[in-house]
């Protein structure tokens, strides 16, 4: 006797098939706390971190991209295993299809230039708004880091003030912190 | 004009033990299954261009009792396997209805059995059950009240 949940997973299944699976997404544990990981057929479209609420950041998706939003962890399964490798400081580098569509204009610009940081570097956020075409404009360079729909994997954790303070992050500072220290950028300093 | 509707996750969540039992109920264990499966697939299908999305469980009910009737139609007109009490029961807490009063339920003609399963089973209001069998409020109470007057005979 087959149970709900399998008779559910069948049906994501076909879904998936029969082109229907506009959005699927899952949640993966990280050292953080659980990431919320959003992709559709052109890539990972969101990753919510862990201080984000899940169910918020879906219904924006379904608004957004398509509400044929879909829980289908199958799909994610390369993600999630370059997250792991990531946190476990075994990826510099992810090797994964993006999907733009959530940000647009200079903020696309000034996240597209962003997930060109190497691993393990860092760059001010005047040097991103250059970048991007537009000096001056630190303040809206700033503001797309911190609307980054795809954190993590477009490192705007990379993005520092210029001299060097940390700036923001929309994981909360901590996790900024715990990520360069990852990354060996910043000297592991229980003290700070 | 962008969509306000929820993520069709959220509707399997709330939905899918309903959509299930009323299944069952009608068209037993067996075809429910693949009822399902359709009932959904439809669903996602038409889900973007949904437009009205204040009845989302009665809507997914209607679809899943017109898919009862293309499996019943697919089958002919043969016995309709027996539903499955037991999981018809228990998410709302009610006493466990023995074999043949299902096998009774079962045997109804499918508007009846479908009210019966949609009241009993599902728990739905006579408005809503109308909106799943696509039928007037008065018309799904009287379904229900044959039935339930067959099935009293039927067992008495």
């Amino acid at each position: 006797m087959k149970t709900l949940e399998t008779t559910i997973d069948e049906f994501t299944a076909r879904a998936a098939e029969e082109g229907l699976l506009d959005v699927a997404y899952t949640t993966a544990d990280s050292p953080f706390g659980p990431l919320l990981l959003a992709q559709t057929r052109r890539g990972l479209v969101r990753v919510g971190l862990p201080n984000q609420d899940a169910d918020e950041l879906l219904v924006d998706i379904s608004e957004r991209v398509s509400p044929r939003v879909l829980e289908a962890p199958a799909q994610l399964d390369e993600a999630r295993r370059e997250l792991d490798l990531y946190f476990e400081g075994k990826l510099d580098r992810f090797d994964l299809p993006l999907d733009w569509r959530l940000s647009g204009g200079f903020r696309q610009r000034v996240l597209r230039a962003i997930s060109r940081i190497p691993y393990g570097q860092t760059r001010s956020y005047t040097e991103m708004a250059r970048k991007a075409g537009n000096e001056r404009a630190v303040r809206a360079a700033g503001t797309a880091c911190g609307s980054n729909p795809i954190p993590l994997v477009v490192p705007c954790h990379r993005v520092l003030r210029t001299g060097g303070a940390l700036g923001g992050y929309g994981g909360g500072l901590p996790m900024k912190r715990a990520l360069l220290e990852l990354e060996g950028v910043l000297d592991e300093s229980p003290g700070s | 004009m962008t969509s306000t509707l929820p993520p069709f996750q959220a509707l399997i969540d709330k939905y899918a033990s309903d959509v299930i039992a009323v299944l069952r109920g009608a068209v037993g264990r067996e075809g429910a299954e693949d009822c399902f499966q359709e009932t959904f697939l439809a669903a996602l299908r038409a889900y973007p261009k949904l437009e009205d999305d204040r009845n989302l469980r009665g809507w997914l009910l209607t679809i899943a009792h017109r898919k009862a009737i293309d499996h019943h139609r697919a089958n002919g007109r043969k016995p309709v396997p027996v539903a499955e009490p037991a999981e018809l029961a228990a998410p709302n807490g009610m006493p466990e209805p023995d074999d043949g009063l299902w096998a009774a339920v079962g045997a109804l003609p499918p508007k009846q059995r479908a009210a019966v399963a949609l009241r009993y089973g599902s728990d739905l209001p006579h408005n809503e059950i109308a909106a799943a069998l696509g039928c007037s409020p008065e018309a799904a109470r009287r379904s229900l009240h044959e039935g339930l007057k067959r099935l009293r005979k039927e067992l008495a």
